[in-house]
C-alpha cells in the first residue's frame, strides 16, 4: 500500500468515502452525538486528504488520471465500451479542491452552529451525500453519471434548504429550488439523450472526439447551458437563489455555494471540452464579417453576465435581511465569472482571451471562499443574537471581536480590494474584458464599487455604533465556528498575498484544460485507458 | 410519418409540462408539470432504443434475431427511480407548505413578514 496506489484509486475513493460515511452516520449517531460529529469531520477530512493528494499529483506532473469502472470490450463493432470512466485533469482537480475546502469548513462549523437542533443524524447524512454528489459531478467523465450525481446533489441540498421546516419560508425556498433544479436536470437529461442518439456513447471524451456539430448538437448545447445555468443561478433563472441561500442554515449555504460553482464547472466542461473543437467554425457569412459560434455564444454570455451583475448588486442595495443581501451579492459575483467566460469565448485563441479564462477560473475559487465566509459571519451573528434583519442590529463589534475581523476580511475580498484575493482575480477580469470592450470593464468596475458600498453599509449598521442594551449579554461564537471561519479567512489572505503562485500552479493548468481539449480526448481515445 | 409520432409526443409532453411549471399557480399542478416533462424525456430515451425487427434484450431461446442495445433502457430505469425520489420530495414539501399557509396558491406563499 504505497502512495502511488492510493493516488491511483483516489478518484473512486473521493466519492466512495463520503457516500459510505453518509450511510454509516445514523448508526454512529445511535452511540453518541459527539462521536458522530467526530466521525463526520474525519470522513470529510479523509476525503480532503485524498483530494489534495490527487490534486498535488495532477498539478505537479501535468498528467490526466483516469479511473475505470467496468470492462473494456465494446459491445458493438467499432463502438465505445459501455462503462463509467472517471477522468481528472487540471480543471477537475481545481474544482475538487474548492469543494473539499468548503465541505471541511461546513462540517466544522456545524458542530456548534447546529447543536441545538434535532434530527442531526439526518442533517449530517444529507451533508455527506451532498458532498459525495458534488465530488461525483466534478470527477466523472461520463454524461449520464454526471446527471445522476447532479440529481443526488440537488435532492440532498433541497432537503437541507428546507431543514428548518418550522419556518414556512424555508420550506417555500426548498420547493422553489427543487422545481428549478428538477427542470434543469431534465433539460440536461434530454440533451444527453440527443447526444447519445447520434453518437451511441455517453463518455465525454469520446463524444468530444466524434462531435459533428449538427443541428441536433446545437439544440443539445443550448439545453445543456440552459439547464446548468438554472442551477448556477444566472439571471433570469436566479430567483430561487436568494431564497435558498437566505433561508437555509448558514453551514448549508456554504456548501450550496460550492454546488452552484460545480454547476458552473459543468457549463465549462460541456461547452469547452464537448464542443471545444467546433467552437471556432464560422456559422454565417455576412459581407466581410463571418459570425462564428464562439463569438455568438460569448456575446450572449456577456450580455447575461452584465444583467446578472447589475441585478445582483442593485438588489443587494435595497435588502434589509443580512443573508438575503449576501445572497444577492453572490448572484452578482457569479455574474463576474460568467462575464470572464464570455469574454474568453469571444476572444478565443488570443492572449487576453486566455487571461480572461484564468481570471474567471481564479474567481470561481475566490467567490466560493469570499461569499462563503460572509455567510458564515451572518450565521455567527444569527447564532449569537437570533437576529437576521439589519435594522435590529448594531454595535456588535464590541461583543464579537473575531467575527468582526472575519467580516472585514470577507467584505474587502468580495468588493475586490487589495490585498485580498478578490482583487487579484477581478483585476484579471477587468484587464481582459477591457480588451474586448471598454464599456464592459467599466460596468464591472462600477458594480464592484457598488458592492463595496453595500457592504460598508452593512458593516456600519451591524457592527459599528453604540452598544445596544439588548445585546448586552451577547458573547462571541464558539470555537468551532471561529475555526471554520479562520480556515476560509486564511485561504483568502494566502490567495490575496500570493496570487502569482496560485495562478501559475493551480489556475493555469485548469485554464489550459479549458483552452485545449486534445489532452482530455487523447487520454481516453488514444488507448491509454485499458 | 408514423415513425415520427413518438417524437412529436415527446415534444408535446415536454412543452405541456413546461407550460404547467411556468404559468400554473397551484403547487400540485407545478409538480404534475415536472412529472410530464420527465415522462417526455423518458419516452424519448425509450424511443431511441427501438430498432426495427429487433427484439428486447432478454434471452428466451430464440437467438437468431437481433437484440436492441439495452443502454437506453438502463438509463430510463435510473431516470424513473430518480424521478420517483424527486416527486416524493416535492409532494412532501407541498404538504409542509399547506400546513404552514393553508393554501397551495403560489401567490400567497412566502409573503409574510417575520
Amino acid at each position: 500500500m504505497n502512495l502511488e496506489t492510493i493516488i491511483t484509486h483516489s478518484p473512486a475513493l473521493i466519492v466512495a468515502v463520503p457516500l459510505l460515511g453518509a450511510f454509516l452516520t445514523p448508526l454512529v449517531g445511535k452511540i453518541n452525538d459527539k462521536l458522530r460529529n467526530v466521525f463526520v469531520i474525519l470522513t470529510v477530512g479523509l476525503t480532503t486528504f485524498f483530494v489534495f493528494l490527487l490534486a498535488n499529483d495532477i498539478f505537479s506532473s501535468g498528467n490526466i488520471r483516469t479511473y475505470v469502472f467496468g470492462g473494456g470490450t465494446p459491445i458493438t463493432d467499432g463502438g465505445f465500451a459501455i462503462r463509467i470512466l472517471f477522468e481528472v485533469d487540471g480543471l477537475n482537480a481545481f474544482m475538487a479542491i474548492i469543494a473539499s475546502i468548503l465541505a471541511l469548513a461546513c462540517v466544522i462549523y456545524s458542530w456548534a452552529f447546529m447543536k441545538e437542533n434535532t434530527g442531526l443524524d439526518k442533517y449530517y447524512t444529507l451533508i455527506l451525500l451532498m458532498v459525495a454528489g458534488m465530488f461525483g459531478m466534478i470527477l466523472t467523465g461520463d454524461m449520464f453519471n454526471f446527471f445522476v450525481f447532479l440529481e443526488i446533489t440537488s435532492i440532498s441540498s433541497c432537503v437541507l434548504i428546507a431543514f428548518w421546516t418550522n419556518k414556512g419560508k424555508a420550506v417555500d425556498a426548498g420547493f422553489k429550488y427543487i422545481v428549478i433544479s428538477a427542470t434543469g436536470a431534465l433539460f440536461i437529461l434530454f440533451a444527453i439523450a440527443i447526444l447519445y442518439s447520434q453518437y451511441n456513447a455517453l463518455n465525454m471524451a469520446f463524444l468530444a472526439n466524434s462531435i459533428q456539430y449538427t443541428f441536433l448538437d446545437k439544440i443539445a448545447l443550448v439545453l445543456l447551458i440552459a439547464g446548468l445555468a438554472m442551477k448556477a443561478g444566472i439571471v433570469p433563472m436566479h430567483m430561487w437563489l436568494p431564497d435558498a441561500y437566505g433561508r437555509a442554515p448558514s453551514s448549508v449555504t456554504l456548501i450550496l455555494v460550492g454546488a452552484t460553482q460545480v454547476s458552473l464547472y459543468g457549463v465549462l466542461r460541456m461547452t469547452f471540452t464537448l464542443y471545444g473543437s467546433q467552437l471556432t467554425i464560422p456559422l454565417k457569412q455576412i459581407g466581410d464579417t463571418s459570425i462564428t459560434m464562439n463569438g455568438l455564444l460569448g456575446i450572449t454570455l456577456i450580455a447575461l453576465a452584465l444583467i446578472t451583475i447589475l441585478v445582483g448588486v442593485l438588489m443587494a442595495l435595497k435588502q434589509t435581511d443580512f443573508k438575503r443581501l449576501i445572497a444577492f451579492a453572490a448572484v452578482g459575483e457569479i455574474g463576474y465569472i460568467v462575464l470572464a467566460i464570455g469574454a474568453g469565448l469571444t476572444a478565443m485563441g488570443t492572449s487576453y482571451g486566455n487571461m480572461a479564462f484564468r481570471g474567471g477560473i481564479f474567481h470561481i475559487i475566490n467567490d466560493a471562499l469570499d461569499v462563503g465566509l460572509l455567510f458564515l459571519v451572518a450565521g455567527a451573528i444569527y447564532y449569537a443574537t437570533k437576529q437576521t434583519s439589519l435594522n435590529q442590529m448594531g454595535g456588535l463589534s464590541r461583543n464579537m471581536k473575531y467575527t468582526t475581523v472575519f467580516f472585514l476580511i470577507g467584505l474587502l475580498a468580495v468588493a475586490g480590494m487589495p490585498p485580498m484575493n478578490g482583487f487579484a482575480s477581478k483585476l484579471l477580469i477587468y484587464q481582459s474584458t477591457y480588451q474586448v470592450n471598454p464599456i464592459i470593464a467599466i460596468v464591472a468596475i462600477l458594480c464592484s464599487i457598488l458592492l463595496l458600498a453595500v457592504f460598508v453599509k452593512v458593516f456600519h449598521s451591524a457592527f459599528l455604533g453604540p452598544k445596544l442594551p439588548k445585546f448586552k449579554d451577547v458573547k462571541d461564537v464558539p470555537k468551532s465556528m471561529l475555526l471554520a471561519m479562520g480556515i476560509i479567512a486564511c485561504f483568502i489572505i494566502f490567495f490575496g498575498l500570493f496570487p502569482e503562485f496560485v495562478v501559475n500552479n493551480l489556475v493555469k493548468p485548469a485554464a489550459d484544460a479549458i483552452i485545449n481539449n486534445t489532452n482530455y480526448i487523447t487520454t481516453v481515445i488514444g488507448g491509454a485507458v485499458p | 410519418m408514423i415513425y415520427n409520432i413518438p417524437y412529436i409526443a415527446v415534444v408535446a409532453l415536454i412543452l405541456i409540462g413546461l407550460y404547467a411549471v411556468i404559468f400554473k399557480r397551484n403547487l400540485i399542478k407545478i409538480v404534475i408539470g415536472i412529472t410530464l416533462i420527465e415522462s417526455g424525456v423518458n419516452l424519448f430515451l425509450i424511443t431511441l432504443a427501438y430498432r426495427q425487427d429487433s427484439i428486447a434484450p432478454i434471452y428466451h431461446g430464440e437467438i437468431s434475431r437481433l437484440m436492441s442495445l439495452p443502454v437506453p433502457h438502463a438509463l430510463t430505469l435510473t431516470s424513473i427511480v430518480i424521478g420517483v425520489a424527486v416527486l416524493a420530495l416535492m409532494l412532501s414539501l407541498v404538504i409542509h407548505i399547506y400546513r404552514h399557509y393553508g393554501t397551495l396558491d403560489a401567490r400567497k406563499i412566502g409573503r409574510e413578514e417575520e
